[in-house]
C-alpha cells in the first residue's frame, strides 16, 4: 500500500504558438494511492484539464510533454508505447469529461457505447457486455435501465447523460477515474447528486480519484488531498484538512475567502475576491506566478521560490509560512 | 423508423405529381406545339387541323389527365421525330445513362471520400494539398475540355482506349472519369471539412479514452458522423449525373437519354421531352428519397423529423 498508484514528479507542457512557447503547466508534483480521491483546484485556464489529459496520454498534437516520473502502478506513462497506453484506457484509468452533451457519439444507442469499452478490452460476450451495462447504469441511478440500452444520446437530458458518462467510465472497474469538472455543465440540483454519487462509488469500489473542480465546497466534502494549481504550476498541495484549516499559501488563502464556510463567515461580512488577472504564461516564467496579484509580494519574489514541505503538505513561496511578517492578514 | 420512411414516401409521391404537373404545363409555355409540329409553311387551317388531330384544342387539364394516365401505364405516346413509341426509345438509351450516372456517383466516391479522410487526418500535410489541387482543377476545368485531354491522350497518341461509342465497358472508362471528376471536388471538400470537425469533437475524445484503436476512432465514430451531409450532395449529384451528362454523352458520343433530350427538345419531338423531363425528375425524388431513409439510418436524429 505504500507504492502511490500514480506519482507524478515535474511534469511540464509546453504549447508552441505563434509568438513564443506558452508553458502551459510548469513542473508539478502528486501522487495518489489507491482509493485516495485527489481534487485539484484552480481558475480557469490553470492547467487543470492538460493536466488530466497527459495523464491519460490525449494531449491535442503539438503539444509538448516531459516529466522526471509519470508512473500508474509502476508503468511509466512518459515513455508507454500508443498500444500500452491504448490498452490502459478505459480499462484501468478512465475518464469523465465534462461536458455530458457532446461526450456520446450521437450515432450510437447508449447500449452500445457502454459495452464498448468492455469489448475492447475484455473477453466477454455481448450479452455479458450488456448485463453489465444494465447494472451499472442501475447503480448510477438510472431507472428503466434495460430500456435506457436502446436509446440515443439525443433522447436523455443532461444529467442522465452524465450518469451515463460514469457508468461507461466504470465499465472495466478501472484503478484510477478522472473527472474533469464532471458536474460544471450540469444543474445545480443535478451537481449534488452526480457527486456523492460518484463519491460513493469511488468507496465501494476502491477507486483512485482525480476530481478536477473550482468548486471548493465540493473539495471539502469529498478530497481525501487538494493540489491547487495557479498559472500551470502546483502552488499548494497537501491533505484536506491542512488545506482548509491552515491554508499557507497566499493563494490558496485567497481562493478560501472567497467562499462562504457555514460557522466561519460573519453574516453580512464580504466574501473576498482576488484582484488582478492569471499573467500571460508565453515566454519564460521567472520566479512566483501568483506575485502579480499577491497582498505579500515583494521583490525577492521575482527570483527563485523554495518548495517548503511539512510532511505531506507543500506549498512554493518564498516566506516560510506565506505571509510577510511585517504585515498582519487583512481578515482572517 | 417504419413511420418515418413511410412519410417520406408520401412526401415524394405528392413531390412526383407537383413535378409531372409543371413538366406537362412548362411545356405549352414554350410556344404553339401544333404549329410547331405542322411546319413553317402550313397555312392556318393546317395548323387548326393538326391541333384537332392531336388533341392540343381541349383544355389543358383534360390533356394533363389523360398524359398522366397512359404515362403512369409506361405509355408516354409516339415519338414525333421517330415515329415510334417514346417508352422503347427511352429505355434503350437509359441503359446507357444509367450506366455512365452509376459508375461516374461510384468513381466520384471511391476517390473522394478516401482522399476527404486522408486530408482531414493531416491537414495541411502534402496529401491535403494535393487533393486540394486536384479538387479545385476538377472545379475549374470544363468537362468537354478535360474529356477532350483524355480523348488526345488515352485513345489518340496512347491508344489504350476507344475514343467514343458504347460496344464495351472499355468505352466506359473515360466518360466515367470525366463525369466522375466533375462530381468528385464537392464530395471531397464535404467530407474534408466533416471529418475535421468531427476529429475534434468532444465524443471522438471519448472514443479514445475508451482506449478504440485508431482505425476504430476514425470509421466507426468519426466517419459514420461526417459522411451524412455527404449522403444528400451524392444523391443530388446523381440525380444531376442522369439528367444532366449531354456533354459528356456528345463528346464520347455515348447515345444516352441526356444526348436524346437535348436533340428532341431542338426538334420541338414534345411527348418525348415531357417523358424525359418527367423521369429525370423521377430519379431526383427517388434518390432524394433514399438519401433521406439512408440519413437516417445513419443518424438517429433525424428519424423523427
Amino acid at each position: 500500500m505504500s507504492e502511490p498508484l500514480l506519482d507524478v514528479r515535474n511534469l511540464t507542457l509546453d504549447i508552441p504558438t505563434g509568438s513564443g512557447t506558452l508553458h502551459a503547466v510548469r513542473g508539478i508534483d502528486f501522487d495518489l494511492k489507491r482509493g485516495e480521491t485527489l481534487c485539484i483546484v484552480g481558475e480557469s485556464g490553470s492547467g487543470k484539464s492538460l493536466t488530466s489529459l497527459a495523464l491519460m496520454g490525449l494531449l491535442g498534437k503539438g503539444i509538448k510533454r516531459s516529466a522526471d516520473r509519470m508512473t500508474f502502478d509502476g508503468t511509466e506513462l512518459t515513455t508507454a508505447s500508443t498500444r500500452r497506453m491504448r490498452a490502459l484506457r478505459g480499462d484501468r484509468m478512465a475518464m469523465i469529461f465534462q461536458e455530458p452533451m457532446t461526450s456520446l457519439n450521437p450515432a450510437y444507442t447508449i447500449g452500445d457505447q457502454l459495452v464498448e469499452a468492455l469489448l475492447l478490452h475484455r473477453k466477454v460476450s455481448r450479452q455479458a457486455a450488456r448485463a453489465r451495462a444494465v447494472e451499472l447504469l442501475e447503480k448510477v441511478g438510472i431507472t428503466a435501465a434495460e430500456s435506457r440500452l436502446s436509446q440515443y444520446p439525443h433522447q436523455l437530458s443532461g444529467g442522465l447523460r452524465q450518469r451515463v458518462m460514469i457508468a461507461m467510465a466504470l465499465m472495466c472497474e478501472p484503478e484510477l477515474i478522472i473527472a474533469d469538472e464532471p458536474t460544471t455543465a450540469l444543474d445545480v440540483t443535478i451537481q449534488a447528486q452526480i457527486l456523492r454519487l460518484l463519491y460513493d462509488l469511488g468507496r465501494e469500489m476502491n477507486m483512485a480519484m482525480i476530481l478536477i473542480t473550482h468548486d471548493l465546497g465540493v473539495v471539502a466534502r469529498v478530497a481525501d488531498k487538494v493540489a491547487v494549481m495557479y498559472a500551470g504550476e502546483l502552488v499548494e498541495t497537501g491533505p484536506v484538512g491542512d488545506i482548509f484549516n491552515a491554508p499557507s499559501h497566499p493563494y490558496t488563502r485567497g481562493l478560501l475567502r472567497c467562499i462562504p464556510l457555514p460557522g466561519k463567515t460573519a453574516r453580512g461580512s464580504q466574501l473576498g475576491t482576488i484582484p488582478g488577472i492569471v499573467p500571460s504564461l508565453v515566454g519564460e516564467v521567472e520566479g512566483c506566478v501568483f506575485r502579480t496579484r499577491c497582498p505579500h509580494a515583494v521583490m525577492e519574489c521575482r527570483g527563485a521560490i523554495p518548495k517548503r514541505q511539512d510532511g505531506e503538505h507543500a506549498f512554493r513561496c518564498i516566506f516560510p509560512d506565506g505571509k510577510r511578517h511585517s504585515e498582519k492578514e487583512l481578515t482572517a | 423508423m417504419l413511420q418515418f420512411i413511410l412519410k417520406r414516401l408520401g412526401l415524394a409521391v405528392l413531390v412526383a405529381f407537383t413535378v409531372s404537373f409543371i413538366s406537362f404545363s412548362l411545356l405549352f409555355l414554350s410556344g404553339d406545339p401544333a404549329a410547331a409540329l405542322a411546319g413553317e409553311t402550313a397555312s392556318g387551317e393546317d395548323i387548326e387541323a393538326v391541333r384537332r388531330l392531336y388533341g392540343f384544342d381541349r383544355p389543358m387539364l383534360v390533356q394533363y389527365a389523360e398524359w398522366l394516365t397512359a404515362a403512369l401505364r409506361g405509355d408516354f405516346g409516339e415519338s414525333y421525330y421517330f415515329r415510334l413509341p417514346v417508352s422503347s426509345l427511352i429505355a434503350e438509351r437509359l441503359s446507357v445513362t444509367m450506366t455512365l450516372g452509376v459508375c461516374g456517383i461510384t468513381f466520384a466516391l471511391l476517390t473522394a471520400v478516401p482522399l476527404g479522410v486522408v486530408a482531414a487526418i493531416r491537414p495541411n500535410s502534402l496529401v491535403d494539398r494535393i487533393a486540394l489541387f486536384v479538387s479545385v482543377a476538377g472545379q475549374a476545368m470544363p468537362s468537354f475540355w478535360f474529356g477532350l485531354i483524355l480523348i488526345v491522350v488515352f485513345a489518340i497518341q496512347l491508344g489504350w482506349l476507344p475514343p467514343s461509342g458504347t460496344a464495351s465497358w472499355e468505352h466506359f472508362i473515360m466518360p466515367t472519369i470525366v463525369l466522375g471528376y466533375y462530381a468528385m471536388p464537392a464530395i471531397m471538400r464535404l467530407t474534408r471539412a466533416g471529418m475535421l470537425d468531427v476529429l475534434s469533437s468532444d465524443y471522438i475524445r471519448t472514443a479514445r479514452a475508451k482506449g478504440a484503436n485508431e482505425r476504430r476512432v476514425l470509421f466507426r465514430h468519426a466517419l459514420r458522423n461526417a459522411i451524412i451531409p455527404v449522403v444528400s450532395l451524392a444523391a443530388v449529384q446523381m440525380g444531376f449525373m442522369l439528367g444532366g451528362s449531354i456533354v459528356v454523352e456528345s463528346i464520347f458520343a455515348l447515345h444516352g437519354a441526356g444526348y436524346l433530350a437535348w436533340e428532341s427538345i431542338a426538334r420541338n419531338d414534345l411527348p418525348t421531352v415531357q417523358a424525359l423531363i418527367l423521369i429525370f425528375s423521377m430519379f431526383y425524388i427517388v434518390f432524394t428519397f433514399l438519401a433521406d431513409v439512408l440519413n437516417a439510418w445513419l443518424d438517429p436524429r433525424m428519424r423523427t423529423g
